[in-house]
């Protein structure tokens, strides 16, 4: 699941330490000898083969790992597989490339792709000869900087408006009826009148905030290299006018992703921004639901931002162990298994045939493939590592506006500032 | 424990630890040893990561030059940059006013709660157990349970706020009351602490001295501040020191309610800190370790000013 994407996210990022016991970590966390000749991590032909990936909650019983040891096996080699926390994954990864002892497959989400790179850990698909030409290329954008690719997309989830079929009959509006902001905005108009609850969404200061954001940014035609765009400043007005009419709550400067899941949930909203990791719960949720693409300002289906990992083959002092990586990469990513794949993870497959086959066999998951179709990754465009440096003025800004402290103007205004000064 | 070394020595025949040709004698070799467990330890947890954290904020890292080793060395400029931020004036003044708030009602609060408590009555020792539960509870859960209680639109204290005519207010949502509702936090997992020492404080008190007061016909407020006060400053001073740092390097509860936020007004130094190194998806461990390094300065600033107000007052 996706760093802002899985519900236990903002947990995990509780459940951090000291700041002081953190500053110590940045000491201690990096304190191998930089440049020493490590040793490769496992000798050439040695047989087995690493895979990190971020599925904790996945133990040796389950479908992923069995497929890992399947395609082990296909391939001739062992495959010795450790599940680290989404979060943790990125800084295990860097300080094991800094030891020279990196796995030879990662499995990490997709904004993480670029800083990888970025930092000389990952190989491109040049060197490692994984091909791409299956998966959609709005998918691959998130691993692709500098004109190199960088990984495979393992699956793909995204963002789509929740809706509650009571909350909405109850207020006398037609969903067919909502295909813009003005007619979202009207709808969330009578569900309050009737004395229900407009939209719940996160906006929280965090990475999490920015995902939640995106759709609405990008729907209302801005770019993230002009935060303060007419256009850009429209989508976090729009945001501020629901908060201040009382369309949204108060709560959503503070909600998590599962803490707007949970308002929703309540029964009391009509709409909810969410994933598709919330499928299940949505089934749970003990009321009729259903789902919309997140409308662009003037219609049509708004890019949402992708969330999902990538698949990819770091960089090793032995090359020749590429070609048996490859194979492992390839034979998680091919057709039938990615089919198993991204139902275990609950997925929309990154490849057209493996979509068609999803639809085919649950009708329900068509809005999620458009809604993956229409998306985007973060740091696509050529952002790469500029990306994170954006994505936090930007939510500081959405925060500021929907706190009221600034304009939604001004805000946008000193994020473009910010982010200008940290992307030069 | 040293009375424990000492006995070797004592039970062999008496020696210089250096004999004429300048060889260190047995024992003090078994002395050294005895030393090297911790010398290891101090270098290998304390000493090697703080100099490596003061590293790390001379050195310009980018994620490749953390991978590769190379980050070039750059003097002040991390420290510079922090200075310069537009972050730091309102994140050093958050610092202070949660340090000083927090510290202030704390220790008044602990301090009148050990008050009452020192006079043993029934049930006090069920009561002050009581007392004790915030101090017991981990912190996720009371900040989890604080951020629940204070939320704007399904938090109890808004209810109640609401049953008394009171008007919502938005505490972890609006830029005017974030840093108070972590303050408000803050105080209430603060206080037990200040209890318990100060209530062992007073027990410390020789009873004699408020009998001999009350002879001299004091009053309780008196004998409150011209016996008890004075008597109790040892103990306040350890306690406000530790409070102190205690105080300065919060970050769980701030990080658990408000992220910092809405938009910076409740970060400190702190979160700050940690949102630089861990916060986002490309760290930026340089700036966040010389605002780490800060910290841990004025922590060690206060430290070094309580040691020399405590000889004064030993000299004296």
């Amino acid at each position: 699941m996706t760093a802002v994407g899985s519900p236990g996210w903002s947990r995990r990022a509780l459940g951090t330490g000291l700041a002081v016991v953190a500053a110590g970590c940045l000491a201690a966390c990096s304190a191998a000898p930089s440049g020493e000749a490590a040793a490769p991590s496992q000798q050439a032909g040695g047989g087995t083969y690493t895979i990190w990936d971020p599925y904790p909650q996945y133990d040796g019983g389950s479908a992923w790992v069995k497929l890992l040891e399947t395609c082990g096996t296909q391939a001739g080699v062992t495959v010795e597989r450790t599940g680290y926390d989404t979060s943790d994954l990125t800084n295990k990864a860097l300080l094991a490339a800094q030891q020279g002892n990196a796995p030879d497959v990662i499995v990490v989400d997709n904004p993480v792709i670029s800083t990888l790179a970025e930092a000389g850990v990952l190989t491109t698909t040049a060197e490692n000869k994984l091909d791409t030409s299956a998966i959609s290329p709005n998918l691959l954008g998130a691993g692709q900087s500098g004109g190199n690719t960088y990984g495979v997309p393992i699956g793909a989830n995204t963002l789509a408006l929740y809706y509650n079929k009571a909350v909405l009959d109850e207020a006398g509006v037609e969903i067919t009826s909502v295909t813009d902001w003005a007619s979202l905005t009207a709808a969330l108009e009578r569900v309050k009148a009737a004395g229900k609850k407009g939209i719940t969404f996160s906006a929280i200061g965090t990475e999490e905030g920015s995902f939640q954001f995106l759709p609405w940014f990008w729907g209302s035609g801005a770019q993230l290299t002009k935060l303060d765009s007419p256009e850009g400043v429209s989508a976090v007005a729009l945001w501020t006018d629901w908060l201040k009419k009382g369309y949204a709550p108060n709560s959503v400067i503070n909600n998590t992703q599962t803490t707007s899941w949970q308002e929703f949930a309540s029964g009391d909203y009509a709409f909810a921004e969410n994933g598709t990791w919330q499928l299940a719960n949505a089934k749970e949720a003990g009321f009729e639901y259903g789902i919309i693409p997140v409308p662009g300002k003037n219609g049509g289906t708004a890019p949402a931002p992708t969330g999902g990992e990538f698949v990819s083959i770091p960089v090793q002092r032995d090359t020749a162990r590429y070609a048996t990586s490859q194979q492992l990469v390839t034979c998680l990513t091919s057709t039938d298994n990615s089919f198993t794949t991204v139902g275990t993870l609950s997925y929309i497959a990154p490849t057209e045939a493996v979509q068609t086959r999803q639809v085919a066999e649950n009708p329900e998951l068509e809005v999620w493939v458009a809604a993956v179709k229409a998306a985007k990754g973060r740091t696509g465009d050529d952002l790469g590592t500029k990306y994170p440096k954006i994505s936090e003025p930007m939510w500081g800004a959405v925060q500021a506006a929907l706190s009221g402290a600034k304009s939604p103007e001004q805000a946008m205004a000193d994020a473009q500032t910010a982010a200008a000064s940290a992307t030069q | 424990m040293s009375r424990i070394v000492q006995t070797p020595a004592a039970a062999g025949p008496v020696t210089t630890s250096r004999d004429r040709r300048g060889r260190v004698a047995p024992e003090r070799w078994a002395a050294w040893g005895f030393l090297v467990p911790i010398t290891l330890y101090l270098a290998v947890f304390h000493a090697y990561p703080l100099y490596r954290n003061v590293e790390l904020s001379l050195r310009d890292y980018t994620v490749r030059s953390f991978v590769q080793g190379d980050a070039p060395f750059t003097g002040f400029a991390n420290y510079l940059k922090v200075f310069g931020d537009a972050t730091f004036w309102p994140a050093l003044w958050h610092t202070a006013v949660f340090t000083a708030v927090s510290l202030a009602f704390q220790f008044s609060l602990g301090l009148a709660l050990a008050l009452f408590f020192v006079n043993n009555f029934r049930l006090s020792a069920v009561l002050r157990a009581l007392f004790l539960v915030p101090w017991l509870l981990p912190l996720i859960v009371s900040a989890s349970t604080w951020a629940w209680m204070l939320n704007s639109d399904s938090g109890v204290v808004n209810a109640v706020l609401g049953v008394v005519g009171l008007g919502p207010v938005n505490w972890l949502t609006s830029p005017d009351w974030s840093l108070w509702s972590v303050i408000i936090a803050n105080v209430w997992i603060g206080v037990p602490f200040n209890l318990v020492v100060l209530y062992s404080g007073l027990q410390a008190i020789n009873p004699a001295v408020y009998e001999a007061a009350a002879l001299d016909g004091a009053s309780g407020w008196q004998r409150f501040w011209r016996v008890t006060f004075p008597l109790l400053r040892p103990v306040s001073a350890i306690t406000l020191l530790l409070g102190l740092v205690y105080t300065l390097k919060v970050f769980d509860i701030i990080w658990i309610m408000t992220k910092g936020g809405p938009s910076g007004s409740s970060t400190t130094f702190a979160t700050w800190s940690y949102r630089l190194g861990f916060g986002n998806l490309v760290p930026s461990f340089g700036p966040g370790a010389a605002v780490g390094n800060l910290l841990i300065v004025t922590a060690l600033g206060f430290g070094l000013l309580y040691v020399r107000v405590q000889r004064r007052r030993e000299a004296a």
